[in-house]
């Protein structure tokens, strides 16, 4: 083994003194942090979530006493559902949106690359300074969104203070109640959806666009021959072609968006999460159990489900992508 | 050459009806991507009474630019800006050298235990930070690194990411280069200095781009392992310069103005580069 790689790499950094152990150098540093900072602490967060863990360290061990408290813990999954709600908001919307806008943007229009960077420029900048700007835009009294709405004689809208569901809303005009379970997400997290479909639009773009520019020009005239027309051309060519790049942008945008926590710290409430917890999130509820309350241990069995259901999301896209890959 | 058939909508009008159609769908579009960077711009530049004014106006009546004096003054943000760039550079550099180095033993050396090694790197990589936030901040406890540089630098200087990106192009560059470096006389270090890193120009610039926009809007992470005030970087500062210490929308906007306005810059000085790292590698966040 070592002598078919001396013989392939050539002799020159045999001579050197590091021998066999020199790759193993060239590797050191990366390899130290990454052990350190991700393997270990990955390994040693299963250790905490045995154990009633606070500020004062290791307490009484419990072994899966965190998980049997999480599973009866009814704000746990209120926070999953909440994340679930916005994932199912921002990933087909946001799927939607900027599909069509890469449609249009690859027929060789001017100015491509101007629309390129203006799409694109939320995606580049923080997540804080573009929260704060739609918290603002959301203020219900002198917020540019409800001048909107008035511009166009709509009602108004309390936005990130609204802790109504938006089928709610949506009925009540109609003098309909709907029942508490369909009321659906609060108007606080889908203006917390438009925010984010706003910020991620570009990068979907920027993708759909590489995928579209790959689908061979030889198909659309293959199908143009066949009588196909517009409609026709999409359904049966970029459709199907640019499929994986859509699951690929569908399983990262789920990914992502369900670990979402910097806006919710930062324009939900007071207190954060609010208005009455339905912009709780998975994510948030980690942190405010960990280090709001100092409860380490039960935060990372919160950790471990949000794990789960990142590995689920990772492994559907693995299998699919797999069986996806020829046509 | 007609590629405009990718759009399915628009079949019935003549060419320049559709070219037309279609910018006007864009243009509307771009019209709300900006809506909300021209606001802020705006009431940036307001006196607090006409930001509350409404219904609103769009431009200033007069231009305060004190306002970003103001804001400026108001909590330490020069302090918070050296944090930030202390921290991104610092994980540039680290991030560049472990990689490179580790990317090229995982390309061009053979040794045991290679595949598995990196098998476990990638599979670290599809961790999210949040699962192993708790058990971070508890061993940078142990070692004393809470309110530190340290702790804000250290865990971020290796990159899996970067590696698996560099690994694949340093793959590529043929392995007859190297025999001939050697016949002259160059050693495996400088082979990848003098030869692979000037030939991997491209994606170094890609990965320096991703460690730049990751370090400066990072948020969750610093949130976590700084209590201090004075170590905080430019967005932990921002956001509780918006959770309280700021009273005023116009202080508030200008505040972020000036926080996004050095990544924007960049993106518009490596616009090109930017996007298409983004469309090549597929990063999210």
């Amino acid at each position: 083994m070592a002598a078919t790689s001396t013989q392939a790499a050539g002799l020159g950094w045999w001579r050197s003194g590091l021998g066999k152990f020199g790759p193993y150098l060239y590797l050191l540093p990366a390899a130290l942090i990454i052990i350190v900072f991700r393997f270990v602490p990955i390994l040693y967060s299963v250790r905490i979530s045995l154990y009633r863990w606070g500020i004062a360290g290791a307490g009484a061990f419990l072994g899966i006493g965190n998980y049997a408290e999480m599973i009866r813990d009814g704000i746990f999954w209120r926070s999953m559902l909440n994340a679930s709600y916005y994932v199912i908001g921002v990933v087909p919307l946001g799927i939607v949106v900027s599909l069509l806008a890469s449609l249009l943007l690859n027929t060789k229009i001017r100015a491509l690359g101007l629309y390129r960077t203006v799409y694109f420029l939320p995606v580049v900048t923080s997540i804080i300074a573009i929260s704060m700007v739609w918290k603002w835009i959301y203020n219900p009294q002198r917020g540019l969104a409800n001048y909107l709405l008035m511009r166009f004689r709509l009602p108004t809208l309390a936005w990130l203070e609204e802790p109504r569901g938006v089928v709610e809303l949506a009925f009540s005009p109609l003098g309909i109640e709907v029942p508490g379970w369909c009321a659906g997400p609060s108007l606080a997290l889908v203006a917390l959806v438009i925010l984010s479909i706003w910020k991620g639009l570009g990068y979907n773009i920027v993708i759909f666009l590489a995928g579209l520019q790959n689908i061979p020009q030889q198909y659309y005239e293959a199908g143009r021959i066949d009588g196909a027309g517009r409609l026709g051309l999409f359904r049966h060519v970029t459709w199907p072609l640019l499929s994986p790049t859509t699951f690929y942008v569908l399983v990262m945008t789920t990914i992502v968006s369900f670990q979402v926590f910097a806006p919710v710290w930062l324009i939900t409430g007071p207190p954060a999460g609010g208005p009455l917890g339905t912009t709780k999130v998975i994510v948030y509820y980690l942190y405010q159990r960990a280090f709001n309350e100092g409860r380490y241990g039960y935060g990372s069995a919160i950790a471990f489900a949000l794990f789960l259901v990142i590995l689920c999301l990772t492994l559907a896209q693995r299998l699919v992508l797999e069986r996806r890959v020829h046509y | 050459m007609r590629t405009d058939h990718a759009v399915p909508f628009v079949g019935i009008m003549s060419r320049t009806g559709r070219r037309g159609i279609v910018h006007l769908f864009l243009l509307a579009g771009a019209v709300l991507m900006l809506l909300p960077f021209i606001w802020m711009l705006s009431t940036s530049l307001k006196n607090p009474v006409e930001a509350l004014q409404f219904p609103p106006t769009w431009l200033p009546q007069a231009p305060r630019f004190a306002n970003y004096v103001e804001a400026w003054r108001a909590v330490p943000f020069p302090r918070y800006f050296f944090n930030t760039v202390l921290v991104t550079v610092a994980v540039l550099t680290g991030t560049l050298i472990s990689s490179c180095l580790a990317a090229y033993a995982f390309a061009r050396m053979e040794f045991r235990g290679r595949e598995v090694l990196f098998f476990g790197f990638l599979a670290v990589m599809m961790v999210p930070m949040p699962v192993y936030l708790v058990p971070s901040y508890l061993i940078m406890s142990k070692l004393g690194w809470i309110d530190t540089y340290l702790a804000l630098i250290v865990p971020w200087t290796a990159s899996v990411f970067t590696i698996f990106l560099l690994r694949q192009h340093f793959r590529a560059i043929p392995r007859e280069l190297y025999e001939a470096a050697v016949i002259d006389g160059c050693s495996r270090l400088g082979f990848l200095w003098r030869v692979v890193l000037p030939l991997s120009r491209a994606v170094l610039v890609t990965v320096a781009l991703f460690s730049i926009i990751g370090s400066w809007n990072s948020f969750m992470w610093p949130l976590v392992m700084v209590n201090s005030k004075l170590l905080r970087p430019i967005q932990v500062g921002l956001a509780y310069f918006a959770q309280g210490e700021a009273t005023e929308y116009t202080l508030l906007m200008a505040a972020s103005t000036f926080c996004i306005a050095p990544l924007v810059l960049l993106f518009f000085v490596a616009q090109r580069q930017i996007i298409e790292s983004y469309a090549k590698t597929g990063l999210k966040e």
